[in-house]
């Protein structure tokens, strides 16, 4: 049986001359998995995402959704961008509103579209703002309707690229527990670029952490053996969570050092 | 896993002695006022008293300000005046002039924003047009007003297309600039939701490069404002540049001194329009 989503021997070069940035990258993704991709910064977790979602071409390999060849960008692979990538000409309901018109605009009437926006809006808890624009917003309420917007694109597949990188901590820890109930609720697909171990740990049921680049590629797949659902409080002592995170952060401090560091 | 409570609503404190802002006294809500009002009229007034002071011996070149008011007062004060044939109010002339920016500008801006979307998106368009117009926007604006007059052989028209050709350059540049200048990350959210051809150049780009459009937009404005006034000393006829070069003419360095004021009054006002009218388009967006 083959996954839902499968990234296949990819490899990255952004020109001929200079050594790729990821190579004989592989990847299974089952449905309704949460994939945390985590490395240092540089290793091309970002264009490995991109890829997937179709915003780069693959050099070499590819990427292979519920079937079918990525080729190109698609609501069925709904990004969420580290600085929200909100339109600032347009309210919080009509950032969302514009995609599900775009999305839905043949498969529903426009009251339905409606419902549907407030609907995604009232799952991030931006119901209040509706009315307000990007920039009269907190940077977690534009994040909370940069999900919301790729919510209501009722994506295959969650791609979150960094998507509480600038966020204070509290506010991400906000952020990371609604993402999970979200997840919990729709059973939807993710795969996010992190560099937060802790993130990696408390949300995910895999991550795959990256070597250091050029010729970046996976270096070691963890399972998180966490039960869900999460409770952060509870996992800051649980033993398995700490193994986990032991884990993660000897990979990526002892075996695998930043490289800029190194060079220091 | 709970849900995320939401925070309380800001808590209403437990004494209730501070004042609100209706209750402040008069003397805290005029300051604003009075700050922006203060600095600028005493500056003025500093102005007007060295101008006196300057100009007041027997071998003055120009007029102090108290004889430019007893020669001008009646200008200043009744602007509407008409006795018909060119000895009309400052108002008359100022509104003459006005019209001819309206039209010129109002053309400009329309064929500027067309060009500008058109070389912004077509690299083609740009290699052939773009060198062309970096020559021509160099040209003075006085420089195209005997070429002018020789193809419409009528003043009116003529005053209007330097106007026009003023105020096109920095519309067409600035409108094509935002049109290249459309940020990855708009470009990347259009991908993703498929948003293409006319309506990704509806939804995005011209959003997008509207706070561009509006900055072109103001430098126009005011460029055409500069061109006016020297082109209307050229054509005659009523406008406030040949009202000026008709004071010159009769020695009436007071009138001269009036309608200065009124073209930088009027010069800031268009200037100012222009920035409120982007503002509302651009929907806050624009930084200008």
């Amino acid at each position: 049986m083959s996954a839902f989503l499968e990234i296949s021997r990819l490899g990255i070069a952004f020109n001929r001359a200079a050594p790729p940035v990821l190579r004989e990258v592989d990847l299974k993704i089952d449905k309704g998995e949460y994939i945390a991709v985590i490395g240092h910064s540089g290793c091309g977790k970002s264009t490995m995402l991109n890829v997937v979602a179709g915003l780069l071409p693959a050099t070499v390999g590819g990427v292979v959704l519920d079937g079918a060849e990525v080729r190109e960008p698609g609501p069925d692979r709904a990004v969420v961008f580290q600085n929200h990538s909100l339109l600032p000409w347009l309210t919080c309901y009509e950032n969302i509103r514009l995609a599900v018109d775009q999305v839905f605009g043949r498969a529903m009437s426009k009251a339905e579209r409606h419902d549907w926006t407030m609907k995604n809006l009232e799952r991030v808890h931006m119901t209040h703002a509706r009315d307000r624009r990007p920039g009269e917003v907190s940077g977690g309420m534009k994040q909370r309707i940069g999900i919301g917007r790729a919510l209501a694109m009722k994506p295959k597949v969650l791609l979150l690229d960094e998507p509480f990188g600038a966020l204070d901590a509290l506010t991400r820890a906000h952020l990371q527990d609604e993402v999970m109930q979200i997840h919990a609720e729709l059973g939807t697909t993710v795969m996010m670029i992190t560099h937060d171990v802790d993130e990696a740990v408390l949300l995910s049921d895999r991550i795959v952490m990256l070597t250091n680049g050029p010729n970046a590629t996976v270096g070691e797949v963890l399972t998180v053996p966490l039960p869900r659902p999460r409770d952060r409080l509870a996992l800051a002592t649980d033993p398995r969570f700490l193994e986990a995170r032991q884990a993660v952060l000897s990979f990526l401090h002892e075996r695998h050092k930043n490289p800029a560091l190194k060079a220091a | 896993m709970t849900a995320i409570e939401r925070k309380p609503v800001a808590v209403a404190p437990a004494t209730t002695s501070s004042p609100g802002p209706s209750m402040m006294p008069k003397a805290n809500r005029l300051k604003p006022f009075l700050d922006a009002v203060v600095p600028p009229a005493v500056v003025v007034l500093l102005l007007l008293v060295v101008w006196q002071i300057a100009f007041s011996g027997p071998n003055a070149t120009l007029p102090p300000p108290s004889k430019v008011w007893a020669d001008s007062s009646e200008l200043i004060l009744n602007p509407f005046f008409d006795n018909g044939g060119l000895d009309k109010g400052l108002g008359l002339h100022l509104f003459a002039s006005l019209q001819r920016v309206a039209l010129g500008f109002l053309l400009a801006a329309v064929a500027g924003i067309a060009l500008g979307l058109l070389i912004g998106t077509s690299e083609l368009a740009m290699r052939g047009l773009d060198p062309v117009f970096q020559v021509l926007r160099t040209v003075p604006p006085l420089a195209w007003l005997p070429i002018s007059l020789a193809a419409f052989r009528d003043a009116q028209p003529s005053a209007i297309f330097v106007i026009f050709i003023t105020s096109i350059w920095p519309i067409i540049i600035n409108t094509a600039v935002g049109v290249r200048n459309v940020p990855q990350d708009y470009r990347n959210v259009a991908r993703v939701i498929r948003l293409r051809g006319p309506k990704y150049f509806l939804k995005i780009v011209l959003p997008a490069a509207a706070p561009y459009i509006f900055t072109g937009l103001r430098i126009g404005v005011g460029l055409s404002w500069l061109a006016i006034v020297a082109a209307e000393m050229l054509i005659g006829g009523v406008g406030i540049g040949f009202f000026i070069w008709d004071a010159w003419n009769s020695s009436n360095l007071s009138d001269i001194v009036v309608a200065l004021v009124y073209v930088g009054v009027v010069g800031f006002v268009l200037d100012r329009l222009v920035a409120f009218v982007g503002r509302l388009a651009t929907r806050g967006t624009a930084t200008a």
